[in-house]
C-alpha cells in the first residue's frame, strides 16, 4: 500500500514539475508577441504629446531594454502580480480577473455539465441500442452538434427563445434564468464530442465477458451498464476534459460577448481591441495556468482510475 | 486477401480506396455538395445575382423574394451575393492555412520521424508543450498585434494548426523508416534529403490525406470564429463568420441575415467532417473491400 502511494506521489510530483517549462513558453512566447507588436497601446487614438509617452512610457517601465521589461515581469508573475492595467487607469490585472474570473467559472461549470449530462446519456442510450433509431438519431444529432458553433446556434437560441417566445433574457447576467441559453450555448459541441466518445467507449467495453458475468449473476441492466462497463468505458470522455477546458475558454469569448455576460472572456476581447497589452499577457498567462492546471488533474484522475497507466508513467 | 471476386489482383490500392468510399452515400452526397460550393464561390463574380457591395439603402432590408433570392441585408445587399463572395475567402481561408499547417506539420513530423532517437525526443517534446497551450488566444494576440490582414490569417492558423499533423506523420515515418526499402535506397548512397523526399513523404499520403480533410473544416471554424469576434476579416471583405457577425447583430428584426449564413456555415462543416471520416474509412489499409 506504501509503495502504491508513494509512486502515486511521484507521479504527481512529475506531472507538477512538467508544467514549469509550458508556463515558462506561454510567458516567454506572449511576452515577446506583444512587446514586438509594432506601436503600443498609446500610439493609435489621441494624439498625446511626446513627452508624456514618454512619461507614460517610464511610469509603466516599457522604456527600459526588452530583456530587462522580460525579467521584471518574470518577477513580478514569481510574486503573483500581474501589473497595472494599460487602458484602465489605477486598476490592476489581478484585480480585474479576480472580478470576473468567478463569473466565467460559473458559466463554465454550468457549461461542462450540460455537456456531460446530455453528453454521456446519449452516449449510453446509443451504445445500448447499436445500429437502432436509438443510435442513429442521437449520433446525426451529435454530429450536427458539432458543425454549428457556438456563434451561430447562441444568436438562434436567442431569437427562438427570447425573442419569439419570450421566454428568457436575451442578453445578461441577473436571474438564474438568464444561465440557461449560454450554458446550453458554450455546452452543445462539447456535448456532441462527449456523445460520440461515451458511444465508442461503451461499446469496446460491453461486448466483454465480465459484463456478461455480471449479467449472468442477474444484476439489473442499470447496475450493469451504469456501474461496471461506465467506469472503463468513460476512459476516454476524462481524457477529452483537459481539451475542452481550452475549449471551453475560446468558447467563453463568443458566448460572454453573445449575451453580454461580466466574465473574463469579454474582458479579454475587450482588452485585445484596446491593444491593452498588459490586461492581454495577464489573461493569457492565467488562461495557460488553467488549462495546464486541468490537464494535469485530468491526468491524475486517470492515473488514479487506471492502475496500468500509472506503471506507464 | 480479399474474399471479393470482382476485384482483381494487383488492382492499385487508389481504385479500391475510391470504390470505398463510392459506397458511403451520405459522403458522396457531402462531396457533390462541397463541389457545388466550391464551384458557385469560385465563379462568385460571374453567377452572383448582382455585385456584392451594391447598396439599395431605399430598398433596404427584405426578405427572401423572386429578385433576391435570401433577401437583402440592412443596406439592400442582396444576400445570396454576398454569401457567395464571403465563401470565396472563407473556403479560401481554409484551403491555404490549411496548406500552411501541411506543410510544417509533414515537415516537422518526417524530419522527427526519420531523424530518431534523441532529436525526435527533443522535437516532440516540444510539439507536446505547445499542444498545452491555449491556442485561440496566441491566433487572437497575433491578429490584434500584427494588424489583421489576409496573408497573416493564413499563416497565423497555419501556424497552430500543424500539431497533430506532425504527431501523425512522425508516427508513420518511425514505423517506415526500418524497413527494407528504405535501408536499400541508403545503401545506395542517395542523400538523406532525396530518401525523405522521394521514398519516405510519398508513402505516408494516405493518412495525411485523410487529416488534411479534417483540417479544413477546423481552420474554416477558426477563421469564421475570428471574424465573428470582429479579429479576422475586416469590411469591406465579407467571409462566412462576418455575415454571421452581421446576421446576429440584426436578427431581431430581419432573421434571415443570420438563417442563411448559419445554415450555409453549418453545411460545409457537416460536408467536410463527413468526407472526412469516409476518406479515413476508405484509405484504412486493414479495411479488405
Amino acid at each position: 500500500m506504501a509503495a502504491i502511494v508513494a509512486a502515486m506521489l511521484k507521479f504527481l510530483l512529475r506531472r507538477l514539475l512538467s508544467m514549469i517549462p509550458v508556463l515558462w513558453a506561454t510567458v516567454t512566447l506572449s511576452f515577446l508577441l506583444v512587446r514586438l507588436a509594432p506601436g503600443g497601446p498609446f500610439t493609435n487614438e489621441k494624439q498625446y504629446p511626446p513627452q508624456a509617452i514618454e512619461q507614460i512610457n517610464r511610469h509603466y517601465g516599457l522604456d527600459a531594454p526588452l530583456y530587462l521589461q522580460y525579467v521584471r515581469y518574470l518577477g513580478s508573475l514569481l510574486r503573483g502580480d500581474l501589473g497595472p492595467s494599460l487602458k484602465y487607469t489605477g486598476r490592476s490585472v489581478n484585480d480585474m480577473i479576480a472580478e470576473t474570473f468567478p463569473v466565467s467559472l460559473e458559466l463554465g461549470c454550468w457549461a461542462l455539465l450540460v455537456a456531460l449530462v446530455i453528453g454521456m446519456a446519449a452516449g449510453i442510450t446509443a451504445a445500448m441500442r447499436p445500429n437502432t433509431a436509438l443510435d442513429t438519431v442521437p449520433m446525426t444529432l451529435s454530429m450536427a452538434g458539432i458543425c454549428i458553433p457556438a456563434f451561430v446556434l447562441g444568436p438562434l437560441l436567442v431569437l427562438v427563445f427570447a425573442l419569439y417566445a419570450g421566454q428568457f433574457n436575451a442578453t445578461g447576467w441577473y436571474e438564474p434564468s438568464d444561465r440557461v441559453l449560454p450554458a446550453i450555448t458554450l455546452g452543445a459541441t462539447y456535448a456532441a464530442y462527449i456523445a460520440r466518445l461515451t458511444r465508442a467507449g461503451m461499446l469496446e467495453v460491453l461486448p466483454q465477458d465480465y459484463i456478461r458475468t455480471a449479467r449472468a449473476k442477474g444484476l439489473t441492466e442499470w447496475r450493469v451498464v451504469g456501474i461496471h462497463a461506465l467506469k472503463p468505458g468513460i476512459f476516454p470522455v476524462i481524457s477529452f476534459l483537459g481539451p475542452a477546458v481550452a475549449g471551453l475558454i475560446s468558447g467563453s469569448f463568443v458566448t460572454e460577448t453573445i449575451f453580454d455576460i461580466p466574465g473574463m472572456g469579454k474582458l479579454f476581447v475587450a482588452g485585445a481591441f484596446n491593444r491593452d497589452y498588459t490586461l492581454v499577457l495577464g489573461l493569457v498567462v492565467f488562461y495557460s495556468a488553467l488549462v495546464v492546471l486541468f490537464n494535469t488533474l485530468v491526468d491524475v484522475l486517470l492515473a488514479v482510475l487506471n492502475p496500468r497507466l500509472r506503471l506507464h508513467a | 486477401m480479399s474474399m471479393d471476386k470482382n476485384i482483381a489482383p494487383g488492382t492499385p490500392p487508389r481504385v479500391l480506396a475510391w470504390r470505398r468510399f463510392r459506397r458511403n452515400r451520405p459522403a458522396v452526397a457531402a462531396l457533390l455538395l462541397l463541389v457545388m460550393l466550391a464551384t458557385s464561390a469560385l465563379l462568385a463574380p460571374v453567377i452572383s445575382p448582382s455585385a456584392q457591395m451594391l447598396q439599395d439603402l431605399e430598398l433596404g432590408a427584405t426578405p427572401p423574394s423572386a429578385a433576391h433570392w435570401l433577401g437583402t441585408d440592412d443596406l439592400g445587399r442582396d444576400l445570396l451575393s454576398r454569401l457567395l463572395h464571403g465563401g470565396r475567402i472563407s473556403l479560401a481561408v481554409g484551403l491555404c492555412a490549411t496548406f500552411v499547417s501541411l506543410c510544417i506539420g509533414v515537415a516537422y513530423g518526417a524530419l522527427s520521424g526519420y531523424a530518431g532517437g534523441h532529436t525526435d525526443n527533443v522535437m516532440m517534446r516540444i510539439v507536446d508543450i505547445l499542444y498545452a497551450l491555449p491556442f485561440t488566444v496566441f491566433v487572437i494576440i497575433l491578429m490584434v498585434v500584427f494588424g489583421r490582414n489576409l496573408l497573416l490569417l493564413f499563416v497565423a492558423i497555419g501556424a497552430v494548426e500543424w500539431l497533430t499533423m506532425a504527431r501523425i506523420v512522425r508516427g508513420q515515418v518511425l514505423a517506415l523508416r526500418e524497413q527494407t526499402f528504405i535501408r536499400a535506397a541508403r545503401v545506395l548512397g542517395y542523400s538523406h534529403a532525396r530518401i525523405l523526399a522521394r521514398h519516405i513523404v510519398p508513402n505516408v499520403i494516405g493518412p495525411v490525406i485523410v487529416y488534411t480533410t479534417l483540417t479544413v473544416p477546423r481552420v474554416i471554424l477558426l477563421e469564421s470564429f475570428l471574424s465573428f469576434l470582429g479579429l479576422g476579416i475586416q469590411p469591406p471583405m465579407s467571409s462566412w463568420g462576418l455575415l454571421i457577425r452581421d446576421g446576429a447583430r440584426m436578427m431581431e428584426s430581419y432573421p434571415w441575415m443570420l438563417i442563411f449564413p448559419g445554415v450555409t456555415l453549418s453545411a460545409t462543416l457537416f460536408a467536410l467532417n463527413l468526407v472526412g471520416d469516409a476518406l479515413r474509412d476508405a484509405l484504412d489499409p486493414r479495411a479488405l473491400r
